[in-house]
């Protein structure tokens, strides 16, 4: 095994696993926030946010899905060894599935849960260049009035939301800082608003 | 520090927790099946915000425990200590100084911040379970928003006392969509379930964590005839002199006499710390002396 | 004058002090000793360890004593203790025809391959108090059998199942659930239940059992066969490629035989139940056996006569004595808020029903 694979992981996985999730928690319980995280490498091109992601939230009981932009040997190794997830084929299968936008899609094909138990749903984690609270406007639980972040789409949120209370949930990570969408945001195209 | 993980839990039971939390969040008053596990207290004595709180502390918190609004009761204290040993965080009586609160039967007089997380202790999370005892019909209802009965039962108690007649865990809808059981929080506390704090509930024997995220919107269940009203006793604090606060009733001697106070013990002894003092704060003060 | 109830703490640190002297009771009395709960009260021992999901007879014992014979607490002690134990594996399912058995007998069969084996029972014994144990005098040593079994031991019901008389158990390797890591879910398979009914509280399972004896969802059962005796423990270690042998359990199982089933179409046959439990707990094995039965009511073509013990729903929600004694036992804490919110809403009610009699006699 060679040494990347095992490198990466938490140094004090209580304590780092405890602020990872504490972000985590916060930027899903206030969507459009943006908060730094640290202390997880996985191979490129995964960013430090994401590596958090998968050690905070992953293990044996949840089947990961890896887009095509992130797929790789030694990223398969590298989730084996520090979590013990399952990497599975499909993305119907999985719990979390970690990718870029484009990679990512198309986003019908992952579980959106059931209508009385609309939380087995898939979490996704969203690779992006960059990340600001700006450009699309959301509203709903977690947000005072307002909130603004730049997503990669509008139109495939919007159909999300419409499916409440099924559907995805997301993160959106670059470099060490993550967001995150839960289903329950109403996300608007800022032309529309103004 | 002691032999026991950080915050008592294994790793993989706080992932699973967290999880559920996240879900949670994501939709809001829908209760997410947790995989409970037992705790060193019993069923029934907090192990499901104990559980929730283990999953969200980090070592810089400060944790608040209250039960009945006070920080000094005997299960408060012992949970506290609990956390105290097994997660080695710093504790405080003061609402405002806390980052985490752990909570059973209040919220907190002082509204809530958005740096707080309160967690309550819950014991059976389900609104509809005195309406209908099976979960498989129960989970079906949530499922299809089929909420008739709740407002059957409300209504029943219009038509028997002219008014409704539950005072506590009163129901509540949750963005329009879920009917949730805020606990069993006196109705007075229904308003401030809309908070800038996130609220997570935690039920360990029934396996189930549902949550409210800050800004949510909350909303008892009422008839326009029969608007909702957070009551509480027609008095003010016979310490601190507040005339808004929760109260609790205290007999005091053989006769039946009584005085009022607040339940919230942290906003009375903040309140006479700034002066203000209520009808027999001068006697009780002769006594402490 | 009223003083706020405070010194919880120091409340609690008393009261378990007091608790620690009452637990040794008087101390010119002999301390006892874990080896001897061990020994000498092994069937609460045995209790403790089914309950509590845990096969460890030494911690069984320590936490009997701990728990001053409180067993309902014993089994709480070792539940939160075992929550805190990392899972390593598991085992190979065991293998019950190869158990070593001291007891096995058969309600259905005079003789079988294998004999009828009375085993340490207090079947047939008269209850009346052996004052002679009072004197704590030695016990003559029990007769030896001659030969002692060797092979394995064939099921009872296995000699029916080759004739086709009694229904057949479909064979399946799927990963059963696992009730201590997933929340309990509604319907809940075989598997699932059983899993409930081993660890669930003796009296009720005893309690749900003797309803369906009486009626309600009576299902006839005979015990095909009980067996009481240790089986080996093993567990597959994918280094090695195969299973080694890390221990042997205690156990305890029934299988009935119960009323036939059958149509028109299909001939008549009987049915089971099944009951397996740590160590010698025959109530409680025979007890999970009728319940399983009755639970079955779905699988096997009866109708539901809305009898507590068919209701799965019921039966798996209550079965529990460690959730159940917990929030039986919370309704000791302080309940002050709910009270009082209750309190004024009374104080409400007659209120303005007193005006209302006011109005109506003027």
């Amino acid at each position: 095994m060679d040494q990347s694979v095992m490198t990466g992981g938490f140094s004090d996985p209580s304590i780092q696993a405890a602020w990872g999730f504490r972000a985590a928690m916060n930027a899903m319980a206030r969507p459009g926030d943006i908060l730094a995280v640290q202390g997880a490498q996985a191979p490129a091109p995964v960013s430090e946010a994401a590596a958090v992601l998968l050690l905070v939230l992953c293990d044996p009981d949840t089947p990961v899905w890896l887009a095509p932009s992130h797929d790789s040997d030694a990223l398969r190794r590298w989730v084996a060894f520090h979590t013990g997830a399952p990497v599975v084929a499909a993305r119907g299968e999985a719990a979390f599935a970690l990718g870029r936008w484009d990679s990512l899609a198309p986003l019908g094909d992952y579980r959106i849960g059931t209508a009385e138990y609309p939380d087995r749903s898939a979490t996704l984690i969203v690779e992006m260049d960059d990340l600001r609270a700006e450009g699309a406007v959301l509203t709903g639980p977690g947000i005072k009035e307002v909130a603004g972040l730049n997503l990669p789409d509008v139109a495939a949120f919007r159909a999300n939301r419409a499916l409440f209370p099924l559907g995805l949930d997301f993160f959106f990570t670059c470099g060490d800082r993550l967001a995150a969408l839960p289903r329950s945001t109403c996300v608007t195209d800022p032309a529309e608003v103004s | 520090m002691t032999d026991y993980n950080f915050a008592y839990l294994d790793e993989q039971t706080k992932r699973m927790i967290r999880r559920a939390i996240l879900k949670a969040l994501a939709v809001p008053g829908h209760q997410v099946p947790f995989a409970s596990r037992e705790m060193p207290m019993p069923y029934g004595w907090g192990t499901g915000g104990v559980q929730v709180s283990a999953a969200c502390l980090v070592p810089e918190d400060r944790l608040k425990v209250i039960d009945q609004g006070a920080d000094d009761t005997t299960n408060a204290v012992s949970i506290r200590r609990f956390f105290e040993k097994t997660a080695g965080v710093a504790t405080t009586g003061r609402t405002s100084e806390a980052t985490l609160i752990q909570t059973r039967h209040r919220i907190p007089e002082e509204p809530l911040t958005r740096d707080q997380i309160l967690v309550y202790q819950v014991p059976i999370p389900e609104p509809l379970r005195f309406l209908e005892p099976r979960e498989t019909e129960t989970r079906k209802m949530h499922a299809l928003e089929e909420y008739g009965l709740v407002h059957v039962k409300l209504y029943e108690d219009i038509a028997r006392h002219g008014q409704i007649a539950t005072s506590y865990a009163y129901p509540v809808k949750v963005e329009g969509r879920y009917v949730m059981d805020p606990s069993p929080i006196p109705k007075f506390d229904n308003p401030k379930l809309e908070s800038e704090a996130i609220q997570l509930f935690g039920a360990g024997r029934e396996q189930r964590i549902h949550a409210l995220p800050p800004h949510c919107q909350v909303v008892s269940l009422d008839f326009e005839d029969h608007p909702f009203e957070a009551s509480k006793a027609d008095h003010d604090c016979d310490l601190c002199g507040s005339g808004t606060s929760y109260l609790d009733e205290v007999i005091v001697d053989d006769a039946g006499g009584r005085m009022f106070v607040c339940s919230d013990t942290d906003y009375c002894e903040t309140r006479r710390g700034a002066g203000h003092l209520g009808r027999l704060a001068a006697t009780r003060q002769e006594d402490a002396a | 004058m009223y003083v706020a109830v405070k010194g919880g703490e120091r409340a609690i640190e008393n009261a378990h002090a007091w608790l620690a002297e009452e637990r040794r009771g008087d101390p010119s009395v002999p301390e006892l000793s874990l080896a001897q709960i061990r020994e000498q009260m092994a069937l609460a021992v045995n209790r403790v360890m089914a309950e509590g999901s845990l096969y460890d007879p030494d911690l069984a014992a320590l936490a009997i004593k701990q728990a001053r014979g409180d067993l309902i607490e014993a089994i709480f002690l070792i539940r939160a203790y075992r929550t805190t134990l990392p899972r390593l594996g598991a085992s190979v399912p065991v293998e019950t025809a190869n158990m070593r058995c001291d007891r096995r007998i058969s309600a259905t069969f005079k003789d079988a391959p294998g004999g009828q084996v009375l085993g340490p029972t207090f079947d047939y014994t008269h209850r009346l108090l052996d004052f002679k144990l009072a004197a704590e005098g030695e016990v003559p040593a029990a007769a030896k059998a001659a030969a002692p079994q060797s092979g394995p031991v064939p099921h009872i019901t296995d000699f029916l199942n080759r004739d086709g008389l009694i229904q057949a158990e479909e064979r399946h390797d799927a990963t059963p659930p696992d009730l201590t890591r997933e929340p309990l879910e509604f319907p809940a398979n075989r598997a699932l239940r059983l899993q409930s009914l081993t660890r669930g509280d003796e009296g009720f399972v005893l309690g749900m059992a003797y309803s369906t004896q009486r009626g309600y969802a009576r299902n006839h059962a005979f015990v095909g066969e009980l067996r009481i005796g240790r089986v080996p423990v093993e567990m597959e270690i994918p280094e090695l490629g195969f299973s080694i042998e890390i221990g042997e359990v205690e156990l305890t199982e029934c299988e009935t035989v119960n009323q036939f089933a059958g149509s028109k179409t299909e001939p008549a046959q009987f049915t089971r139940g099944y009951g397996l439990v740590f160590g010698q707990t025959e109530r409680k094995a025979i007890s999970m056996a009728l319940v399983d039965r009755a639970l079955r009511w779905r699988e096997l073509g009866e109708d539901n006569l809305g009898a507590p013990a068919q209701d799965e729903e019921f039966v798996l929600s209550h079965a529990d004595n460690i959730q159940a004694t917990g929030f039986l036992e919370h309704i000791k804490l302080p309940h002050y808020v709910d009270f009082q919110s209750e309190l004024e809403l009374v104080r409400r009610l007659r209120a303005e029903a007193e005006a209302a009699a006011q109005e109506a006699a003027e």
